[in-house]
């Protein structure tokens, strides 16, 4: 029994390889770019609208208003890189419900590239909005003994966020299979909820930490 | 290892495509639909409330000519229930002078039907009356009557007036002396006596006076009577004479009593 999905090997060359996290990873795309482009591709202008664009209304303006409320004041500007990050964790997280699947969220590695891209992001839409001065400014602040905590804390949170991930959902996968094996039936199915349940909170808790440090980076000293 | 390297560098890129793919495909369709939708609805709230004001404007200009139209209703029907009323009155008049013309012909009606019936029963009484006193005198019409018409016949003659004097005489004497005198019964020589001194200062010397008694009723009446004639004169005395002379004057005096009793009573109503 394999601890991560990273070990399922389907082709290798050299440094490339093929592993089961890349090829869930692009089936989740797949269907989540279809889904949407299928969903998108006649939206109703009028008070008249499908149930599925109905749905994906509610999903989009209810991430906008989370965004909203975390202190940005323009969400449609970050929905984009925020909205991803709950989508995909979210929706790898629901299809676990489907047999033999494993989530490549329960994979460190892409646990740390999600994180890596939030440290990365981070910085990059704080340089965008104050500009450079401006975002480096705010390592020194509220003093610049702060300066090594900052940076320290840039670093540690990002592992932080790459670990929470991994954790919650590799432990959902495991505790499930150690499960199926003691004890088959009901209970795993309780666990699955359970695995739902903390499934949704991580995303939503993966979410609503790069929207904080997001915000921290945007919109800090502004007021 | 837990860390595969090229695994993260792959999910990278993987979540920057996936960032990508679904700000083209989702994000931004769903934003930009959901603004223009809000914005469609805007303006059509913004058209319903416009509507609203008109149709709220409408509303009170056509409650406005409601009003008037109700306030001109009510004058109307005040017009016509003032028309209907003075027209009941004249109605109401002219029923009351057709009824006061009508009941004024019908009084007169009434009336003459009264008179007429008044001046029936009073000729019937008369004719009963007349009759009664007619059948009366004849039933007493004897021998003692007949004798006392003849004495006043003969006295009758003996105070004739003077110009009935002359009347007769000259009569007499055109007459080629005879008269005759005719009566009802047979008179006693005494009776022709009588008469015949009466006559006698009025006629010429050598005149006969002729008696002759006349059987037919209808000359006398019933209760008898004595006639002189002569050429161009005739005088006469009956009973009933007297008593057409008095029912003549009667029926004048009724009638004028009947003439004068609408009048009253016309005024009394």
């Amino acid at each position: 029994m394999s601890l991560t999905t990273d070990d399922i090997i389907f082709w290798e060359h050299g440094f490339f390889k093929l592993n089961a996290t890349i090829v869930i990873t692009w089936v989740l795309m797949l269907v989540m770019v279809t889904g949407a482009r299928l969903i998108t591709r006649n939206l109703s202008r009028d008070v008249h609208i499908s149930r599925w664009q109905n749905m994906l209304e509610a999903i989009v303006s209810g991430i906008n208003q989370q965004i909203k409320e975390i202190g940005i004041q323009k969400p449609e500007k970050y929905i984009s890189f925020i909205g991803t990050i709950f989508l995909f964790i979210a929706f790898a997280a629901i299809c676990t419900i489907i047999p033999g699947y494993e989530p490549p969220t329960g994979s460190l590695s892409t646990t740390a590239a999600l994180a890596i891209s939030v440290f990365l992001a981070v910085p990059l839409f704080g340089i965008e909005e104050k500009g450079v001065r401006g975002y480096l400014k705010s390592y020194l602040e509220p003093n610049f003994i702060m300066l090594p905590f900052n940076i320290i804390s840039e670093i540690t949170r990002t592992l932080a966020l790459a670990i929470r991930l991994f954790g919650n959902m590799m432990s959902g996968a495991m505790i499930l299979s150690i499960l199926l094996v003691i004890s088959p039936f009901i209970f795993p199915v309780l666990m699955i909820l359970l695995g739902l349940l903390v499934g949704m909170v991580q995303a939503y808790i993966f979410g609503i930490l790069a929207t904080v440090f997001i915000a921290a980076a945007t919109q800090a000293g502004r007021h | 290892m837990l860390i595969d390297w090229f695994t993260v560098i792959a999910q990278l890129l993987n979540f920057l495509i996936l960032v990508w793919l679904l700000k083209r495909f989702l994000y931004q369709p769903i934003l930009k639909a959901m603004d223009e939708r809000e914005k469609n609805i805007a303006k059509r709230m913004q058209e319903a409330e416009a509507q609203k004001n008109e149709a709220w404007k409408e509303k009170s200009r056509y409650s406005e000519m409601a009003g008037s139209l109700e306030q001109q209703k009510e004058s109307m029907l005040q017009k016509a229930r003032q028309e209907a009323e003075s027209e009941r009155r004249r109605l109401m008049e002219a029923a009351r002078e057709d009824h006061r013309r009508l009941r004024t012909r019908l009084h007169q009606a009434l009336e003459s039907e009264r008179a007429n019936l008044s001046r029936d029963v009073i000729r019937r009484f008369q004719e009963e009356v007349f009759g009664l006193a007619g059948k009366v005198l004849a039933d007493l019409a004897d021998t003692t009557m007949e004798k006392q018409m003849a004495i006043v016949f003969a006295r009758r003659l003996e105070n004739l007036s003077e110009e009935e004097r002359k009347h007769l005489s000259a009569a007499l004497q055109a007459s080629a002396h005879s008269v005759t005198v005719n009566s009802s019964f047979s008179l006693a020589s005494e009776q022709q006596h009588a008469i015949e001194a009466a006559l006698e200062k009025m006629l010429p010397p050598g005149t006969e006076v002729a008696f002759k008694t006349l059987s037919e009723k209808g000359r006398f009446g019933p209760a008898g009577g004595i006639e002189l004639t002569t050429d161009g004169y005739k005088m006469s005395w009956s009973v009933t004479d007297y008593l057409s002379t008095l029912e003549k004057r009667i029926a004048k005096i009724l009638e004028e009593e009947i003439e004068k009793e609408p009048k009253t009573e016309k005024h009394e109503a």
